[in-house]
């Protein structure tokens, strides 16, 4: 398969899927979901996903391993605390910039 | 509940939201090129799924050639949660939001701009869901082209320090609910243990990364859903009933 071909085939899945993900149940569900498991199924999907996709590689995808440490450790921090997205995102980022910037000093 | 359908609402609720997405996409467009995309592959990703954590998932898998199967997986195990949103969401809209549009606004369901519309506690009218999308989207998609371009341009102590950004989002989402619910705590941490077992003992790490998301979510949310079934409430719900 060519790679042009290749693309626009996984770019019509990804954005397919994705988007009938999104749309079916909006078009067919107008009740409220009883069947327990399957409501807390979804419930726990979400946080298995994300938690699997930020470790280890938040610790990872900076220069230096004690950056993304310490950017782990600053968000984790700060929405435990209840701050919000974009203070979560500033706080980690800006803890990892000054963590790089040591090692550059040092 | 009252009717929300004020589409100056919808720009100033969006406004944020479009502000952390571009920074957010900067780094997935960055992402992308190191990955091995070009610009435009990047953009258009980007411009036509409009999601994180799926997007994170399937770069790597489509700019190595990657089974188209695992992607298709891996787009419905990650991107599942987005079925229970628009669940929720279709309890909310009003009587003026048409099944036509419902196509438009389905596309845009995206975490941050449910959790902003669901917090609202009114009925959501179309003026308002129509609005709120707009900066999101741009944020997200010329973010992405902005990234895709610049990002080697930026030191690279400065596009590992924006790297962080996209995981911190995605910590930012997990930490408070389990702060508040022991099982989802525990859930948290086997997930995050599995996710370190899976990148360094031996006989897993060669494990393709999609697989990984798959088999890690529905072992998990399978495990806990018989466990600790959420019953009590449905904690999409917890604003409306507050």
């Amino acid at each position: 398969m060519s790679r042009p071909l290749y693309f626009i085939l996984a770019l019509v899945m990804t954005a397919g899927l994705t988007y009938l993900i999104r749309l079916l149940p909006l078009l067919f569900v107008r009740r409220r979901i009883k069947n327990e498991f399957l409501k807390s199924f979804l419930y726990y999907v979400p946080y298995v996903v994300l938690s699997v996709m930020a470790f280890p590689a938040i610790l990872l995808s900076t220069e230096h391993i004690a950056a993304g440490i310490a950017a782990a450790l600053v968000c984790v921090f700060l929405a435990y605390m209840r701050r919000g997205l974009i203070t979560c995102m500033i706080g980690s980022v800006t803890a990892a910039l000054i963590c790089e910037l040591i090692y550059l000093l040092i | 509940m009252w009717e929300n359908n004020s589409s100056r609402m919808g720009f100033r609720d969006g406004l944020p939201i479009g502000i952390g997405y571009t920074a957010i996409a900067f780094t997935v467009g960055f992402f992308s090129v190191t990955s091995g995309l070009n610009w435009l592959e990047a953009f258009l990703i980007s411009a036509l799924n409009l999601t994180s954590a799926g997007q994170i998932a399937a770069i790597p898998i489509i700019a190595v050639g990657g089974s188209l199967l695992e992607l298709a997986l891996t787009q419905i195990v990650i991107n599942s949660r987005y079925a229970l949103m628009s669940i929720s969401l279709s309890q909310r809209l009003g009587e003026n939001v048409r099944l036509r549009d419902r196509f438009l606004i389905a596309f845009f369901n995206t975490d941050e701009i449910f959790a902003v519309v669901c917090g609202k506690n009114s009925i959501l009218g179309r003026k308002y869901l129509f609005s709120i999308v707009v900066f999101p989207y741009l944020g997200w998609s010329l973010g992405t082209l902005l990234g895709a371009l610049l990002g080697g341009v930026l030191p690279s102590l400065l596009t590992g320090a924006l790297a962080v950004a996209i995981y911190a989002m995605f910590i930012a989402i997990i930490t408070p609910a389990a702060r508040e619910h022991l099982a989802t705590t525990l859930c948290v941490a086997l997930s995050i243990a599995a996710a370190f077992a899976f990148a360094y003992v031996p006989a897993l790490k060669n494990v393709p990364d999609g697989i990984v998301i798959v088999v890690v979510t529905v072992v998990l949310s399978t495990v806990f859903a018989l466990i600790a079934p959420i019953s009590e409430h449905d904690p999409w719900e917890e604003e409306e009933e507050a």
